[in-house]
């Protein structure tokens, strides 16, 4: 503040940098204005692409193409019910499982964990993100699944007697909606965790020591002081995740099992909308056949903006129940 | 050949406007780069192992260069109709449907060389090869059988002790003229399978899990005692997977080979009518020694070539892959077209007409 004085001195020449400032804020300013309209003209064109190509399947085939459950290319039927299932229990399953972890990895990070310990857990847990998908599918196959068949299955079924429910039956291949629900977990878990960290991180001091001084243990003030606040950041953290889990396609298909059937079961293999599209379209050749793929895509268009605009109310929400 | 000239000294030209001072270097790069005009190619995986190799020895020998995708059956055929590639690739013959969208006018199909289909199993103990008939893969993978101690499979190994464990049936999840040649088989040799599930690049399986690629289920097979699988001949040989030896039409159980697919080729190629368009299945051939799921692959071009250079570069190229070509096939465990039908082959490409050159 004491070089003030001095600046007010060169007053003249400063306003004439202000103005030559001006044009480069101009052009700032329409080169970051059109950064801002590309991407949104990109969706808009990715989607009309996308709704173009998917009509005459639409067309022909109607609402069936998400409601019916036969997928015959031979015989002419695009009922793709089941990869809609797949994708919405596994990255259901996924949700579940990471979730917490994440969540618990954020708060022992940014609240209990020691200094030196904070930055090498974080930089590791972020690397997670980083690992190709089709890396992830190999462990899936060569590790996960070998250990999931020989062991956490039986343990499931047998041994916690999970077995007796809708949800644990059924012989034990490996390839299965739980695979891929657990690969999905290990891949949204980093996204989760990050958003997370930095929101905790980012609770102001006051709100903690106000909390301490009213006298609540340290978990109390966790609970009730600090996540609260980082609410709706943790939220849109874990909607981050979903969509990471919604459009993932190369891990999954190597471990789903790729069967188009919707069974209750975790145990038995499923498919996703993504992992159908990849599997199918690059030998697709009959019209109506590429059309139905599209028409997939479509839907899983479809359903990333709605869970979109569900993260979007969710968070909305929050923070204005925290406002009152 | 005016045209090309003119514009190669258009090139040079506007080489030497924008860049004098290093025209020499410019006029040099324009005379090689258009001194060998590249084919580009898409289509097949299966065959790309071998058809790079040619692409390799045969731009070593000519100078030519071609630039092949492997994008997949479906993405031959798609960029061929475009027009956007020279030459396409496919495992399983274009449709009627399919040629009549080409906008290039008729097509040929070039037999270039044949891979084969073998049933991979994981079953312990066994110390033979398993015995299979069509009927009894059929039942398998219809999944009415569902036991290895099933006495329509122990019928056919006399003597061999098959556990009572429960079958897993794997299948390709995705899009493949593996697939395609398998549930050909089966539709061809088995009239139930032909009505209930048909054959195709993907078809509904009844039962079983999908897996990706050849890798795909040959791991899941491997993993998984009691699975059964197809795959690829090379990929079965390469990775030395228990192969099934399979009742033929001639009354014989066989070992995949190289040899017991050429066999299948020469024993249908006998019976082809003169006028054949070579879009032909040699699934469940006749002959003693042949292989039953065996295919062609193909190269698919267009007969009326536009580009004059172009198209003669092409059908030499095809000429020499029928000829030469042939022998590095089985070192690739891809199996050569018998002789005596690469030499029809080659009297096929002779009616492939150029655009007259100047």
């Amino acid at each position: 503040m004491t070089a003030l004085p001095a600046q007010w001195l060169e007053k003249d020449r400063r306003r004439l940098r202000v103005d030559e400032a001006a044009i480069g804020d101009r052009i700032y300013e329409v080169i970051t204005a059109l950064c801002a309209l590309i991407v949104p003209a990109l969706v808009v064109a990715i989607a009309v692409a996308i709704f173009a190509a998917a009509w005459p399947a639409f067309a022909k085939l109607g609402l069936s193409i998400v409601t019916s459950s036969d997928w015959d290319v031979a015989g002419g039927y695009f009922g793709a019910a089941p990869a809609l299932f797949g994708t919405l229990v596994s990255a259901a399953v996924a949700l579940v499982i990471a979730t917490p972890l994440a969540i618990g990895v954020a708060i022992f990070l940014s609240e209990f964990s020691p200094a030196w310990l904070r930055q090498p857990v974080g930089f590791l847990v972020d690397l997670l993100a980083a690992i190709p998908s089709v890396v992830y599918g190999l462990w899936g196959i060569f590790v996960l699944i070998p250990l999931l068949r020989e062991h956490v299955m039986p343990f499931l079924r047998d041994t916690l007697h999970l077995g007796s429910t809708p949800f644990f039956t059924g012989p034990a291949y490996g390839p299965s909606m739980l695979a891929a629900g657990l690969i999905l977990a290990i891949m949204a878990l980093p996204y989760i965790s990050a958003v997370s960290r930095e929101v905790l991180l980012a609770v102001p001091r006051s709100q903690r020591e106000a909390a301490l001084a009213l006298g609540a243990t340290r978990w109390e003030m966790i609970r009730d002081a600090v996540i609260p606040y980082a609410r709706s950041g943790i939220i849109g953290g874990i909607m981050l995740g979903l969509g990471r889990a919604l459009g993932e396609t190369m891990a999954v298909t190597m471990v789903i099992g790729n069967r188009p059937e919707i069974s209750a079961s975790l145990f038995a293999p499923g498919y996703t909308m993504a992992s159908l599209i990849a599997n199918e379209f690059s030998e697709a050749t009959n019209d109506l056949h590429l059309s139905a793929l599209m028409a997939v895509g479509a839907t899983l268009f479809v359903i990333t903006l709605i869970v979109n605009a569900i993260a979007r109310w969710l968070v909305w929400s929050v923070s204005r129940v925290r406002a009152r | 050949m005016r045209a090309f000239k003119l514009a190669a000294l258009m090139l040079l030209t506007v080489g030497c406007a924008k860049e004098g001072a290093n025209n020499s270097g410019t006029a040099s790069s324009t005379a090689t780069s258009s001194g060998s005009v590249d084919l580009t190619g898409a289509g097949a995986t299966f065959p790309y192992p071998i058809y790079s190799k040619w692409f390799a020895d045969y731009a070593q020998r000519t100078g030519v260069k071609i630039n092949y995708q492997s994008i997949g059956s479906g993405g031959g055929i798609r960029q061929l109709s475009e027009e956007t590639v020279d030459f396409g690739a496919s495992d399983s013959p274009m449709s009627d449907e399919e040629m009549s969208k080409a906008k290039g006018g008729p097509i040929i199909h070039v037999p270039t060389v044949l891979g084969a289909v073998v049933i991979t199993y994981n079953v312990p103990g066994l110390s033979a090869p398993l015995n299979l008939t069509s009927k009894a893969i059929a039942d398998i993978f219809s999944g009415k059988i569902t036991k290895w101690s099933d006495t329509r499979i122990t019928s056919l190994n006399p003597g061999v002790k098959l556990p009572s464990s429960d079958i897993l049936v794997v299948h390709r999840s995705d899009g493949s003229g593996t697939s395609y040649i398998f549930t050909d088989y089966l539709s061809k040799a088995v009239p139930a399978w032909n009505s209930s599930v048909g054959k195709g690049k993907e078809v509904k399986w009844p039962v079983g899990l999908g897996a990706k690629g050849n890798e795909g289920v040959a791991g899941q097979v491997k993993q998984t005692p009691g699975a059964i699988g197809y795959v690829e001949l090379a990929y079965a040989k390469q990775n030395n997977l228990p192969t099934a030896a399979i009742l033929n039409k001639g009354g014989k159980s066989i070992l995949p080979s190289v040899a017991a697919v050429t066999a299948a080729a020469a024993g249908a190629s006998a019976a082809l009518p003169a006028n054949t368009d070579y879009r032909i299945s040699i699934v469940d051939a006749p002959g003693a020694d042949s292989y039953p799921i065996s295919s062609f692959t193909w190269i698919l071009v267009y007969q009326n070539q536009r580009d004059a250079t172009k198209g003669k570069k092409l059908v030499d190229f095809l000429n020499w892959a029928l000829t030469d070509g042939e022998a590095e096939a089985s070192a690739l465990d891809y199996a050569p077209i018998p002789a005596d039908m690469a030499t029809k082959v080659k009297s096929k490409l002779a009616t492939i007409r150029t655009a007259a050159s100047k």
